[in-house]
């Protein structure tokens, strides 16, 4: 996800400050229509798809990481039925409203990507140490699986035909993986300490917002809050009733 | 139990957003007191570290079934309240911005959930209460398997709570109680003898590690009347916040709108409309909780706007394909031009 960010689309150019509160803005206009609201919602389908074409992001891995959210909100949803005449109702505005709020996330991270995001954290006031932290964290997310799939391979090797690691080898096996970290911390710290670090990090680039930012901005956001205020579909078919009627 | 933003209102967000804020801004403030910077690449390996165990998939004996860590309490043993907070809170929304695990506005409600009940309550309550005579491998396996247990069955409670308050799906109060405890007590118990024994295995290889968090030198170990006021001012805190916001989201906006717009109304007719109105938003007012599903203007409203706003849905998905196509032909020609 975070290789997407890397891009050089109009929309990946953005300030990410904007972005991020575009997102922000969306989700919160998406969350906060009721339970019985489905074609309220559907105007909204225009912002995933307008940025994922302008950003020219592949659609099979966004919607395979939908896919993978959404069996823990279907198995809440799938319960309304149960108890409401009216449950699919709610349960189908459930998955729409998942639907768009997870490709939002995922649209803002594979166009601006973590770095930028922290940086824009970093401008909101956000204390560097959390940032420091969300971006080390990450960093040495890569690295850390590395060691995990020698440590499995190696167990799967010495344990054939079994499916996982027995819960009785479990401490020892987490546990090494612990210690690996722990160690490789501490060599990470000195090489940093070495290279001069003392407790900042600084995230490259620090661009100004200029007024297309502010445009973007403001212009999705007004569209949200426009189509949480007006029921643009309903409207739409008012119309169009009023066309096909002499 | 990630907490999914389609499940929740606005207000219920934004309240356990400002609370997580709130509870890490004073970590990190405890963390920079006691802290020398090199404890901050040692959170984020840590971070990275809960990420890569959470991959681990465990068999569990005899059920065929099979486990993984969540890391919360196992953070706060080993690196203390205050940064296993923090960085429960960094695995969080690395989480929700790159898997769609959680979301930006169910941010707070997963922060709170996972990383406070086992950081701030279940560590200092039960963890330290039952090592408080010095760390044996006996105690430790234990306090780490209740504390784990006890803090994911009351991070589950709060899913319900915060799903409820957010009146976003039917289900009733007690059933989801029913269906969420049991399924995390077991749950806690795969997620309890994982930390028992990462614990076990770490106080055997390296005691100093437990002994420096258990002394709270270098992390800072929590007074214990502290906590529990601290717990009882956020509960009072974010309980009259959420009541006051439950009032005003979404559903109760659009109830105290149509009843003002009454009011309006009624001032410029007066007599009998007054007394008609009057009436109609009392027999209104509870209605519009509970038992407004079924009644009659609903579903005469859905039955009313049902040919028309699937006409108008319709049309918006069409304008939505067509302009998605506009575009993809737009960057197309452009392409073919750069070429």
């Amino acid at each position: 996800m975070d290789d997407l960010a890397r891009k050089n689309t109009s929309i990946h150019r953005l300030h990410p400050i904007s972005k991020l509160l575009a997102t922000i803005v969306y989700v919160i206009a998406v969350v906060s229509f009721d339970r019985y609201e489905i074609i309220g919602l559907l105007p909204f389908v225009f912002y995933p798809l307008i940025l994922i074409l302008l950003a020219e992001l592949p659609v099979v891995p966004i919607l395979k990481r939908l896919l993978m959210v959404e069996p823990l909100i279907i198995g809440i949803g799938i319960l309304n039925p149960l108890f409401d005449p009216k449950g699919w109702i709610t349960f189908a505005s459930i998955m729409i409203k998942s639907g768009l709020t997870v490709t939002a996330c995922l649209v803002l991270v594979s166009t601006t990507g973590l770095d930028k995001i922290a940086q824009a954290l970093r401008t909101l006031k956000v204390p560097g140490i959390f940032v420091l932290q969300l971006l080390l964290t990450f960093r040495y997310l890569s690295v850390l699986i590395e060691e995990l799939t020698r440590m499995v391979r190696a167990y799967t090797l010495r344990a054939p035909q079994q499916k996982g690691v027995r819960l009785k080898d479990g401490g020892s096996f987490a546990g090494q993986l612990l210690l690996r970290s722990l160690d490789r911390a501490e060599r990470v710290y000195e090489a940093m300490k070495l290279r001069g670090f003392h407790g900042e990090y600084h995230a490259y680039g620090n661009s100004k917002i200029t007024r297309k930012d502010l445009l973007y901005l403001m212009a999705w956001s007004l569209f949200f809050i426009a189509a949480r205020t007006y029921n643009i579909p309903a409207f739409l078919g008012l119309l169009f009733e009023g066309v096909s009627r002499p | 139990m990630h907490m999914a933003d389609a499940l929740i209102s606005p207000a219920v967000g934004g309240t356990m957003m400002a609370a997580t804020a709130g509870l890490a801004a004073y970590s990190i403030k405890k963390v920079q007191n006691d802290l020398d910077d090199k404890k901050i690449p040692l959170m984020g390996v840590m971070g990275a570290f809960v990420f890569a165990a959470q991959m681990i998939n465990f068999t569990i004996p005899a059920t065929g079934s099979s486990g993984h860590l969540g890391g919360g309490m196992l953070l706060a043993i080993l690196l203390g309240p205050y940064a296993g907070f923090l960085t429960m809170a960094c695995i969080l929304l690395i989480q929700a911005l790159f898997f769609g695990d959680g979301g930006l506005l169910a941010y707070g409600c997963n922060v709170l959930n996972l990383g406070f009940y086992t950081c701030f309550v279940a560590y200092p309550l039960i963890y330290r209460w039952i090592t408080r005579k010095g760390l044996t491998s006996r105690r430790i396996f234990g306090a780490s398997m209740v504390s784990a247990i006890l803090g994911l069955q009351m991070g589950a409670f709060s899913v319900v709570l915060e799903t409820l308050f957010s009146g976003k799906t039917e289900l009733p109060f007690d059933t989801f109680v029913l269906l969420m405890q049991p399924i995390h007590l077991a749950i806690g118990m795969v997620e309890g003898l994982i930390t028992a024994a990462v614990v076990t295995f770490v106080w055997k290889a390296r005691p100093e590690i437990l002994e420096r968090t258990a002394a709270g030198k270098t992390l800072g170990g929590i007074p214990i009347k502290k906590v529990l006021a601290g717990i009882l001012a956020a509960a009072i805190v974010i309980g009259g916040f959420v009541s006051w916001f439950a009032s005003s989201d979404p559903d109760g906006l659009e109830w105290s709108l149509e009843r003002t717009a009454g009011t309006a109304e009624l001032e410029a007719s007066g007599g009998v409309h007054d007394l008609l109105a009057n009436i109609q938003s009392k027999t209104a007012f509870l209605p519009d909780y509970n038992f407004k599903t079924a009644t009659e203007d609903e579903t005469d409203s859905y039955a009313g706007t049902s040919v028309s706003g699937i006409a108008g849905g319709a049309f918006t998905l069409g304008l939505a394909g067509l302009t998605g196509w506009i575009i993809w032909v737009f960057k197309k020609k452009k392409a073919k031009i750069a070429q």
